[in-house]
């Protein structure tokens, strides 16, 4: 999914040198599976796109959560006398890096401050809704019967119907602000993970360690905790982390629409929707905000792949054989 | 095939009602559209007559049982905002030009989703593969408000393209695009990573050993399996398109669409109006999911009907 | 009836895969032939790369794996290399050779019905119409014992028990009247009353159409009604080929004699089955000697140190003791008498045998 095939090559070429140095002496010895211990970071390193960015997205972060002592302005210091300054790149000073607004807001410190509000609802919508749905799907694969009917019967209306239309209503009726558009987008976003824990549950149920717990007599809710949810770890992270994405997203037209967030708050999505109305004389002021969201969830989205094939060690086979194709000259088959 | 149709349809009227009973709901709670109807000037008497003329005096539960026997008769009452207009008029002649909009959107997915898609799981891993799959992750990262707006500014700031309204580029081929670009980005990935699966798969190993021809394992076998999943998300995109981000994309572009109506009717607190077109758009839903169905079923006959 | 010029001649085949822990030699110098109408029964432990042995003479190995030295010659033309191997394959693929795998579940395609698959085989080689082609598919059902073949033909995959699927599974690979059928593990998914049926059709099939047919299997007790020879596979070599007969008699393997102790036999009532201890060799670095070496009772020095060469073993005279005699006479007697191990002690290990 990254990277070029031959580095890819190269770098576990290195680790199976590696690996053959520190087992010199170990021929025919019985055959024994390794741990991988530094397989994650080993993958990561491999990952050129997975790594460049885990690195943008830890500044993003860093600058966001840091603006109240990183930025150089507030996000609403300024006024007409300072409006539309340049960016550096086009005769601008210092003062200003990337220019001021037409209301004179410095745009950096708003980028910074608008990151933080975008990410916070990011988190704090993954963390709700993924609670509600992980919770609702343990209960209905674990339950089944008529519960388990229920709840998928409402699953299916929710999603038979997504969301953007309910969520403006919702959010014109909430009234526009960051606990509005935290509810809404929560509410428009548990049914993916209520099914996909229970397909996990549904399967986990049916596997001979779980069945030899409730023999042995587990009490349900363990045998739920223990036995079953971390089956549900990494497909969980992966799902979470581009749910993320998505909610970045949908933030960001919310806002965009001027249905979101309002004014003096800040978020990409808001200063997305100011840029609209100077957007055909100052159209950085669209184009910032835009590259930054796209960047920030192209990168969630590379990191949720570098995450699958961490977490699936066939993924990570598939991909070095992959690798390995280019590399290797090789007598092809008739496929 | 009658039975499995009814049931869906059965199946179909339940988030009909449910997503209507929904929005009933939520928009009784805005606070009194009255006062969004009538000017600031308006004496108590001239509110209180109309607030008895929409029937908003009557408690919630019967304002809920008359609407909906009234939207069985397809009576969905007049919009507050275009005076005096019946509300399902106003969706019928909003309604074509979005439809236009999600069906070339939808065609050009189609079109290039699975093609790409295909060729991308060729040859796994290999440098046009990395590009598509690159290329498909910039397309669903990026909002369609800004891939819009970038079009927009290009094509008539940059290169002065005619005025925006004339002709076939400007008027459905960059909206339509702007609409399906995320769509192509995921379907894309969809039918790639299907299209790897099944053609590491044990039936193609199979195939391949009793001498059928590469042409006929990856555009008969692989294909019509890889199709199974595809249907499911296509459809999902059309409903996604239909329920949602048409209105984005009608937004940047100025399209005079079911999207634009409905982000005015919402700012304009009308509440027939938007009922209305929430019904519409749940109809629409509920059909396309009855003909995704339909197509599942065509596809894998695996899938039981009855 | 069986004719010693070999169809199929395996010669030092080597096959790597590349895995991100190192390249595994999955098939090491392994050679074999197998005559017009024999029957070879090729048998070991799960990564033995009796399989991976098979996917070759189809052309069928694939990155990750790459055949690295060796050939695999058909009829004299060569399977793996040279200006004509696609042209080569084409024609030989489903065929000349045609081959039965492991897993009836998956071996088809679920949504096509199963007569259109085999069908397809028809189209694709004998250039048949399309309602010629329905008529014989119909016929192959009927061969394989499939009753109802009309009707069945317009079933689908998902509509068959697994028996079922691998007998239209076979009937695909015998529709173009191949001269060998390579049997990946044929019965290995399969039921037992099913296996014994899948294994008499081939045995039936074998007789009526002349054909070679190289069994791959991980169970002995599969091997022995079938096949004229056997050979077994340790660790990406054969390290013995001999007729079904004498293996079963008086193994020279120490492997080959493992195996039959921990194989279940209804005709000789053993105290108990015995397991062999131990694993085999990981073969990113496999061993300098006799990959056996470690898990063998008669291992010297010289085992551990030097590979020992697949080298024929004279039998002794009247070593056959009179007590195998009763089932000496069902197994048929092949043409080709000669036997080679590769094993020092296999002399040792003989004598422990008879003993």
């Amino acid at each position: 999914m990254s990277g070029t095939a031959t580095d890819e090559y190269s770098a576990h070429q290195h680790d199976v040198d590696e690996a053959l140095l520190a087992e010199q002496g170990m021929e025919g010895r019985p055959y024994e599976l390794r741990a991988s211990t530094t397989g994650l970071f080993s993958e990561l390193r491999a990952d050129k796109a997975g790594l460049l960015s885990a690195v943008f997205l830890f500044i993003v972060v860093f600058a966001a959560f840091a603006a109240p002592l990183l930025a150089p302005y507030g996000p609403v210091e300024g006024n007409p006398s300072t409006s539309s300054i340049p960016p550096i790149w086009a005769d601008g000073s210092w003062d200003h890096v990337l220019g001021t607004d037409t209301q004179g807001y410095d745009v950096l410190s708003r980028l910074m401050y608008g990151a933080r509000t975008t990410l916070l609802i990011g988190l704090a919508v993954v963390a709700i809704a993924g609670l509600f749905g992980v919770v609702l799907g343990l209960i209905a694969g674990y339950r089944g019967g008529r519960t388990d009917r229920w709840l998928m019967r409402w699953v299916d209306v929710q999603v038979a119907f997504p969301g953007l239309l309910i969520a403006l209503i919702m959010i014109a009726v909430l009234g526009p602000s960051m606990t509005s558009v935290i509810f809404v987008l929560s509410f428009n976003g548990w049914m993916v993970y209520a099914r996909m824990t229970r397909g996990v549950v549904l399967a986990a149920k049916e596997r001979p360690y779980v069945e030899a717990a409730e023999m042995v007599g587990c009490r349900p809710r363990r045998v739920m905790f223990v036995h079953i949810l971390p089956n549900l770890t990494s497909s969980l992270v992966t799902l979470a982390v581009l749910e993320f994405a998505r909610i970045i997203l949908a933030e960001a037209t919310l806002s965009f629409l001027g249905l979101g967030l309002q004014f003096p708050e800040v978020s990409l999505g808001v200063m997305a929707n100011g840029g609209r109305d100077a957007f055909f004389s100052l159209p950085r002021l669209a184009i910032i905000p835009g590259v930054v969201i796209t960047l920030i969830v192209l990168a969630v989205n590379f990191l949720a792949s570098w995450l699958r094939v961490v977490f699936d060690p066939q993924e990570r086979e598939k991909r070095f054989a992959a690798g390995a194709t280019t590399a290797a000259t090789t007598v092809e088959g008739v496929m | 095939m009658g039975r499995y149709l009814s049931q869906r349809l059965v199946q179909g009227l339940v988030v009909i009602l449910g997503v209507t009973t929904l929005v009933f709901v939520v928009t009784r709670m805005i606070g009194d559209p009255v006062n969004f109807i009538l000017p600031l000037s308006a004496s108590e008497e001239q509110r209180a007559a109309l607030r008895a003329d929409l029937g908003f005096d009557r408690s919630i539960l019967s304002q809920f049982w008359s609407f909906l026997s009234d939207a069985v008769r397809l009576d969905f009452g007049e919009s507050t905002y275009f005076r005096n207009e019946d509300a399902l008029g106003i969706v019928r002649r909003f309604l074509p030009k979005t439809l236009q909009l999600v069906v070339a959107g939808m065609i050009v997915a189609f079109v290039l989703s699975v093609p790409l898609g295909a060729i991308a799981a060729l040859r796994p891993g290999k440098l046009l593969d990395k590009f598509l799959v690159t290329l498909s992750l910039i397309g669903l990262a990026t909002p369609q408000f800004f891939l819009g707006q970038v079009i927009l500014l290009f094509t008539s700031v940059k290169f002065n393209l005619v005025q925006f309204g004339d002709g076939p580029w400007t008027h459905l081929i960059f909206p339509a695009l702007t609409l399906a670009l995320p769509a192509i980005g995921r379907l894309t990935m969809v039918v790639r990573s299907a299209m790897i699966d099944e053609l590491n798969s044990q039936y193609v190993k199979a195939a391949r050993a009793k001498g059928v021809s590469r042409r006929r394992i990856v555009g008969v076998h692989a294909l019509r399996n890889a199709a199974i999943p595809f249907v499911t998300l296509f459809g999902w995109e059309v409903i996604r398109a239909l329920a949602g981000y048409t209105l984005v994309v009608e937004a940047v572009f100025d399209w005079p669409g079911l999207g634009d109506l409905a982000i005015l009717s919402i700012r304009e607190r009308d509440f027939f109006l938007i009922q209305t077109i929430v019904f519409v758009v749940a109809v629409m839903v509920v059909l396309v999911n009855i003909v995704i169905d339909i197509a599942y079923k065509i596809i894998d006959p695996r899938v039981k009907i009855a | 009836m069986i004719d010693p010029t070999p169809v199929l001649e395996v010669e030092h085949l080597q096959i790597d895969f590349l895995t991100r822990r190192g390249t595994v030699h999955a098939v090491r110098d392994v050679s074999f032939t197998i005559g017009r109408g024999e029957t070879l029964g090729l048998v070991g432990e799960s990564g033995s790369g009796k399989s991976v042995t098979a996917q070759a003479l189809l052309g069928m190995i694939e990155l990750p794996g790459r055949i690295v030295g060796g050939d695999v010659r058909w009829k004299g033309e060569s399977l793996v290399r040279g200006p004509h191997v696609r042209r080569t394959i084409e024609r030989v693929r489903g065929q000349e050779i045609a081959m039965v795998f492991q897993d009836p579940m998956t071996s088809l395609d679920p949504v096509f019905t199963v007569g259109s698959q085999v069908v397809e085989v028809l189209r694709r080689h004998r250039r048949l119409s399309r309602k010629a082609a329905k008529a014989r598919a119909v016929e192959l059902l009927d061969i394989v014992g499939i009753a109802n073949p009309t009707e069945r033909i317009s079933q689908y995959p998902f509509e068959m028990s697994g028996g079922m699927r691998q007998r239209v599974l076979i009937a695909m690979a015998l529709a173009c009247e191949p001269e060998l059928l390579v049997a990946d593990e044929p019965t290995t998914a399969l039921d037992v009353t099913i296996q014994a049926q899948i294994l008499e059709l081939v045995a039936e099939l074998q007789q009526e159409l002349r054909l070679a047919v190289l069994l791959i299997t991980h169970d002995l007790g599969v091997v022995a009604g079938v096949c004229d020879r056997v050979a077994v596979m340790y660790a990406g070599k054969i390290v013995e080929d001999a007729p079904a007969a004498d293996l079963y008699a008086t193994p020279a393997h120490p492997y080959s004699a493992a195996l039959l102790r921990s194989t279940p036999r209804l005709d000789i009532v053993l105290d108990r089955l015995v397991a062999i201890e131990g694993a085999p060799p990981d073969l990113r670095r496999p061993p300098a000697g006799c990959a056996f070496a470690t898990r063998c009772p008669f291992a010297i020095d010289h085992c551990r140190e030097e590979q020992p060469r697949l080298e024929v073993f004279e039998p002794v005279p009247n070593a056959v003791g009179a007590g195998d005699a009763e089932t000496l006479e069902e197994l048929e007697q092949p043409a080709r008498t000669e036997r080679t191990v590769a094993c020092f002690r296999a002399a040792e290990v003989r004598e422990e045998v008879l003993s």
